[in-house]
Order: C-alpha cells, then sequence, then structure tokens
C-alpha cells in the first residue's frame, strides 16, 4: 500500500469514526450536568468516613482501594516487563561508558545546566515527599508524588552524571524498593482480613479532625507505599533504557 | 458550548491516529499514541464536570460544596499510570526494534518479518 492510498483510507475510517463519536456524543447528558449520583454520594460522606479532605485520594485508597492495587501492579509489571525485553541477549556484553570516537569534540555540559540541574534535585525530592505523604489533605498522592521523586534521580543523570545516577540507584535496591511499596500496600488490605475485617478496610484511626496530617488511617499509608513503589518503578525503567546505551554487540 | 468539550476529545483522537498511521518513526507512533490516550483524560474530566463545581478537595471550602464529580479523576489518574506503563514497554520493544533491525521506519520494518 502506498502512503498516499494509506492516507486515503485512514480519510474514510477517521470519517466514520468522528461520525460515530459525535453521535455517541450527543447522547451524554451534556457539559456540565454530570448524572452520576456515585460520586455525589461519595462527595457527601468521604470527608466524614475517611477524614481526608482529599476526595480523590480517599476514592483511590479506600473506595477503590482494590482497584487501586491492580494499578500499582500494573506499573510493577511494566518495569518487571521492561528488564525482561531489555535483558542482555546473546551476543551483547555491557561496556563501561568509554569514549569511541576520540577525534570527535563533544561540548561539555554547561556549567547552567550541570548547576541548575543540580540545585533542582533537593527541592525537587523533597516536593516528592511532600506529595506523596499529603494523600489525604491535598490534590496529591503517591502516584504523582512518586513521579516527581524519580525525576530527582533522573536530573541527576540531566546534570552529566550518568556514573552518579547508576550508583545511587543500583538496580538491587530499586528491586527491594519497589517491591516493598507494592507488597506494603497488599499487606495493609491482607492486615484487614487478619482483623476479620474486608480487605483494605481502614482499621487505623482516622484522627482528631479531617484535613491533619495523621489523619484518614490506611490512606495516608497506602499513598507512601504506593510513593515508594512509583518512585523506585519509574527509576528502575529509566535506569534500564539509560544502560541500553552501555551495550554493544559483539 | 456543550459540546465544544467532546469536540475536542474527538480532535485530539483523530490527530493522534493521524500521526500514528502517517509515522515514518517507531518513536514518533508511541509518541502519537499517547496523544491519542490523552484524549481519554479530557472526555473523563469533560463528563465528570459539573457547572461552577470546585475541585473535589475539602481543606479550604466547606463540605458540601458543589464539586465535580471525584470518580473521573480518580479514573483519570488510573488512566495515567496505565499509559506511563504502555509507553515504557512500547518504548523497550522500540529499542529491541532497532537493535535487531536497525531501522525504526515501519514501512521497512515490515520488511524483515520472519
Amino acid at each position: 500500500m502506498t502512503a498516499r492510498q494509506r492516507l486515503w483510507f485512514f480519510a474514510i475510517a477517521a470519517a466514520g469514526l468522528v461520525a460515530c463519536l459525535l453521535w455517541a456524543f450527543t447522547g451524554l447528558p451534556g457539559f456540565g450536568n454530570y448524572p452520576g449520583p456515585y460520586g455525589q454520594e461519595i462527595l457527601r460522606q468521604a470527608v466524614a468516613q475517611t477524614h481526608a479532605t482529599g476526595v480523590v485520594s480517599a476514592i483511590n485508597f479506600e473506595y477503590r482501594g482494590f482497584d487501586t492495587v491492580g494499578e500499582e501492579f500494573i506499573l510493577f509489571t511494566a518495569a518487571a516487563g521492561m528488564s525482561v525485553v531489555l535483558r542482555r541477549l546473546r551476543k551483547e556484553r555491557q561496556t563501561e561508558p568509554v569514549d569511541e570516537a576520540k577525534t570527535r569534540t563533544i561540548p561539555a555540559t554547561s556549567s547552567a545546566v550541570r548547576i541548575a540541574a543540580l540545585l533542582l534535585v533537593g527541592p525537587t525530592a523533597v516536593l516528592g515527599w511532600w506529595l506523596a505523604s499529603h494523600a489525604q489533605t491535598s490534590p496529591s498522592g503517591g502516584f504523582q508524588g512518586g513521579v516527581i521523586l524519580a525525576s530527582a534521580f533522573i536530573l541527576i543523570y540531566l546534570a552529566g552524571e550518568f556514573l552518579t545516577f547508576r550508583r545511587l540507584s543500583p538496580v538491587a535496591l530499586l528491586d527491594a524498593v519497589e517491591a516493598a511499596g507494592a507488597g506494603g500496600f497488599v499487606a495493609i488490605g491482607l492486615a484487614a482480613i487478619a482483623m476479620n475485617l474486608p480487605f483494605l478496610d481502614n482499621y487505623l484511626p482516622l484522627g482528631q479532625y479531617p484535613g491533619a496530617i495523621s489523619s484518614s488511617g490506611t490512606i495516608a499509608l497506602i499513598s507512601f507505599f504506593v510513593g515508594i513503589e512509583v518512585a523506585a518503578a519509574f527509576t528502575a525503567i529509566i535506569g534500564e533504557l539509560l544502560e541500553q546505551t552501555l551495550l554493544r554487540s559483539a | 458550548m456543550g459540546i465544544v468539550p467532546f469536540l475536542v476529545v474527538a480532535w485530539i483522537i483523530v490527530a493522534g491516529l493521524y500521526g500514528i498511521v502517517t509515522s515514518r518513526d517507531l518513536i514518533h507512533t508511541i509518541v502519537c499514541l499517547i496523544v491519542v490516550q490523552s484524549s481519554t483524560y479530557v472526555l473523563l474530566l469533560g463528563v465528570g464536570y459539573v457547572t461552577g463545581g470546585a475541585a473535589p478537595y475539602f481543606w479550604d471550602i466547606p463540605v458540601g460544596t458543589r464539586a465535580v464529580d471525584p470518580v473521573v479523576q480518580a479514573l483519570a489518574l488510573t488512566d495515567v499510570v496505565v499509559e506511563a506503563a504502555v509507553t515504557a514497554l512500547l518504548l523497550a520493544f522500540a529499542v529491541q526494534a532497532q537493535k535487531r533491525f536497525g531501522t525504526l521506519d515501519p514501512s521497512q520494518l515490515a520488511e524483515f518479518k520472519g
């Protein structure tokens, strides 16, 4: 099929798709008129029930907690799948990063980039921790915090310090942290069963008033475990991709 | 105004699909798939919007204030996580395709069947 034929084929299919989409959209209740009773009911109940002022976190780690276990394991599986797909193949060997084209002149990473990246490492890590540990109060949580925490490590790489990045995030440690994060979430859920409660039931004290850092019981704890799992998974994924530059086929 | 957010959804889907169909590079294909998927965020948040609603966070507003639907927002979060996982795996496959066939052009990759 030539490129032109393919484009015509796509144009016809896309026109059909758009027609179907528009037809479907006309059946929706219309922008701003969401009719679902479930969300509104949660809005009424959540703060009193969970002492979490962040209702989205309350849904993720409490009402839909079981779904979020699956969601977390999607990421866990992706990181594992990535190391399987990118494993060292036969005939591949790992080389230390040596300059193989010595005549080539590479402009050094500018001091401005290095300093900016290294200066951002600390604040980024703090922001990530803050987000991962404040799921109960504000628009934050383990997933968002974890990703930002991982980007603190990637900033080290951006500063031109690949070897430091590798030293700070060794595979064995990342795997252990990832496993602890994913396992911690499930362990919190199983502990409820051990107490004759439903899986992932919120059995910790809810704190004195909604919005306190110590409020919301298991929601905050689960968010913390999700945070370290996500941070480790993303650092491992980026690390896997960066490692590829060190593989040579013999 | 009522239908505009949904028109945006349709536009993002088709723009992303156009990118996938005409793509000459697997990395570009993956980015286009991300574009297609981002239409679902707009759709979810558009569906759950309540006119005049605040964000569903009752830290500085009293409980009972009119707020947008929090369930679809939680779903959007799941959506983002799935997208990140899919992207990571696809990028790994792109690395392997480059290694094995020495090219990332889908039209040339088709010739390497078997």
